[in-house]
């Protein structure tokens, strides 16, 4: 039920309009980070502030929304802000990725493939790929202004010569249509290409350094990589041991103190869905 | 085990529940009114309302009331509230020179007009514990005048000792920083706006490194002032000022030392800090970091932290530091088991190459 004290989605409906406007420039340019007015919400920021007024702006009461924190819709932060949408919008949620039209995720992208009407809304804390090289937002902007990503790359080679590989797991740096540098949030590498061609609608939403960014659906995602370090993913030994799934990125549980681990699929979703596939089988 | 993993919507119902009742106390003991917090904790009232960018000290009292005292808290509590409210319109600005003075100290001058008013403060109390409460209260002799009396830096104004601060050409409405993203380099109204909502104890560190040489720029406080100013808005269908209200302000005025230029004769600059209620530490703090701030305007060579914008006004809000640092309190599972498998697989190379 939703709650009538709040404007449907919490924000009010000119802040939407600001919101929608950042968001349409970002669809425009893909993988541009376009600054925009963040409002203070009823969450921390660094807990998913961005997402939830990105959310907050697209979604209409037809809309069914799923929220996922770690690839799970029962973590702590996916519950408060799936719980956040049902009091301020009354719109029907989901666990099922196939089902949803507005999926709001931290750190991962669903194994089940995005459909076309589709939209994903990364929570992102660091949006500028070159923070970590390059603190000051006035030089990274004028890098991004002239594509002079030499420092990105210098730091991907200093990996190789120094562990024999790039070090970077997730928040793996990609290049959007060969023109931005852009930060995909701290997903896992390994959910990298599914950034690419994606039927999906993607926007990102960084509360706290107030910026939105966006791919439309069908735009090239490139990870870096070098000719003879091509990009690779994170790969397991062993299967999900729950649903046995050899091809879902895999959550590590300590089952013991003598060093019992169990490897779990991390999208709770999927995982379920293929256990009760098999016990109906 | 798999599911206790997890977080829940039962185990966040009951983790509430635990927050309500370790907030409230011992039920015996009656609840703390706001009266009682807005009159007897009045100091974090000002703090939460300044931080927080709402005077409001029956909000700010219900803020501190339901964060459990902690100012932080209350602040974000009181800047999410905020940030629903509709803009009305925007006052005239407030004519601190017309303030009815509760309190006013210069440390230039040893006497001037309006005098020295030393109002409530600690400042000139013994920080003894006092046992006795309530029956020790001296009583007041001479309360404080309430008169509007000139300020210091206007007076040094006179004779063209300190830069003169006019509006620039055609005055142009100031920023709004709640509104649009901060972008750099910052005009020094949106940087004060930025330091008049920053988190007291981050401004007062940068203040104080200012003065134990990283910026040093020879402060004397001219003034520090705490009373009430009245505002004004101009209604459109009237056309002309109308005071909708009060404000407690505390206003400081730094004056630093600055050799001149080519341009400018020797002559004093300024550090300006304000702050709602009574916030002298905040607003003192606030005009050595806006002077600091000033380096690259005044031709200062700025290679200290409390001169780099960027440094000071990201980092300056209690909200945006307080949520990311306690950000690392959720899950990270996914990007963890990401550096496992690495660091495992280098690992694996290593003992290879080192067999």
């Amino acid at each position: 039920m939703r709650d009538p004290n709040y404007n449907f989605g919490y924000l009010d409906e000119r802040t939407k309009r600001m919101i929608r406007r950042a968001i349409l420039k970002a669809v425009a340019i893909p993988g541009f980070q376009v600054p925009f007015g963040s409002r203070e919400m009823p969450l921390p920021y660094g807990w998913g502030t961005g997402g939830v007024q990105v959310t907050a702006s697209i979604i209409g009461p037809q809309d069914v929304l799923k929220v996922i924190d770690q690839g799970a819709d029962d973590t702590v932060n996916a519950v408060n802000i799936r719980s956040f949408f049902a009091r301020t919008t009354g719109v029907a949620t989901t666990t099922r990725t196939g089902e949803a039209t507005i999926i709001q995720t931290r750190h991962r992208i669903p194994e089940t493939p995005l459909a076309e009407g589709q939209i994903m809304v990364y929570q992102v804390p660091v949006p500028e790929p070159l923070q970590r090289l390059e603190p000051r937002a006035a030089e990274t902007r004028s890098m991004h202004a002239l594509a002079d990503y030499g420092l990105m790359h210098v730091k991907l080679y200093e990996d190789i010569a120094r562990y024999g590989r790039i070090a970077t797991t997730y928040d793996y740096p990609v290049m959007i249509e060969g023109r931005y540098l852009m930060a995909p949030s701290p997903i896992p590498k390994f959910d990298n290409p599914k950034l690419h061609m994606s039927p999906a609608l993607q926007l990102f939403g960084a509360g706290r350094e107030k910026r939105i960014y966006a791919l439309p659906p069908y735009t090239a995602v490139q990870s870096l990589a070098f000719d003879d370090h091509p990009f690779e993913v994170q790969r397991w030994p062993q299967p999900c041991a729950l649903c046995g799934a050899a091809d879902s990125y895999l959550d590590e549980m300590v089952t013991d103190d003598r060093g019992g681990r169990l490897f779990v699929c991390s999208d709770t979703d999927y995982c379920g869905r293929r256990r009760s596939r098999k016990e109906a089988a | 085990m798999y599911v206790a993993a997890k977080g829940g919507e039962r185990a966040i119902r009951n983790s509430q529940a635990l927050l309500a009742e370790a907030r409230r106390g011992d039920p015996a003991l009656p609840e703390l009114s706001l009266e009682q917090i807005r009159q007897q904790l009045r100091l974090a009232v000002d703090r939460v309302m300044t931080e927080g960018s709402v005077y409001d000290p029956d909000l700010a009292a219900l803020a501190l009331r339901q964060a459990s005292g902690d100012s932080v808290e209350a602040v974000f509590l009181l800047r999410a509230f905020r940030a629903t409210l509709p803009r009305l319109g925007y006052s005239e600005p407030v004519d601190t020179a017309a303030m009815r003075l509760w309190r006013r100290i210069s440390a230039t001058f040893k006497d001037l007009p309006g005098g020295q008013v030393l109002g409530p403060t600690y400042d000139y109390t013994q920080r003894l514990l006092d046992f006795s409460g309530e029956e020790n209260r001296p009583a007041v002799e001479a309360d404080c005048a309430g008169e509007a009396s000139p300020r210091v830096v206007d007076l040094l104004d006179h004779e063209g000792l300190i830069e003169a601060q006019q509006p620039a050409e055609g005055d142009p409405d100031p920023g709004d920083l709640t509104r649009e993203p901060l972008s750099f380099p910052a005009p020094r109204a949106l940087r004060l706006q930025n330091l008049a909502r920053g988190d007291e104890g981050f401004l007062l560190a940068m203040g104080y490194s200012t003065q134990r040489g990283y910026a040093h720029s020879h402060p004397f406080a001219g003034e520090i002032r705490y009373g009430m100013v009245e505002v004004e808005l101009v209604p459109e269908e009237l056309g002309f000022p109308v005071v909708v209200g009060e404000l407690a302000l505390t206003e400081c005025q730094m004056v630093n030392q600055f050799a001149g230029s080519k341009s400018e004769p020797p002559q004093f600059t300024r550090g300006y800090g304000l702050a709602f209620g009574q916030c002298e530490r905040k607003s003192m703090a606030m005009a050595l970091v806006d002077r600091a701030l000033r380096a690259e305007e005044l031709g200062e060579a700025a290679g200290a932290p409390a001169q780099m914008q960027e440094f000071v006004l990201s980092h300056s809000d209690s909200l945006e530091a307080s949520g990311f640092v306690q950000h690392l309190k959720l899950p990270h599972y996914v990007d963890f088991q990401a550096e496992l498998e690495l660091v495992r697989k280098m690992r694996e190379r290593s003992a290879v190459t080192h067999a």
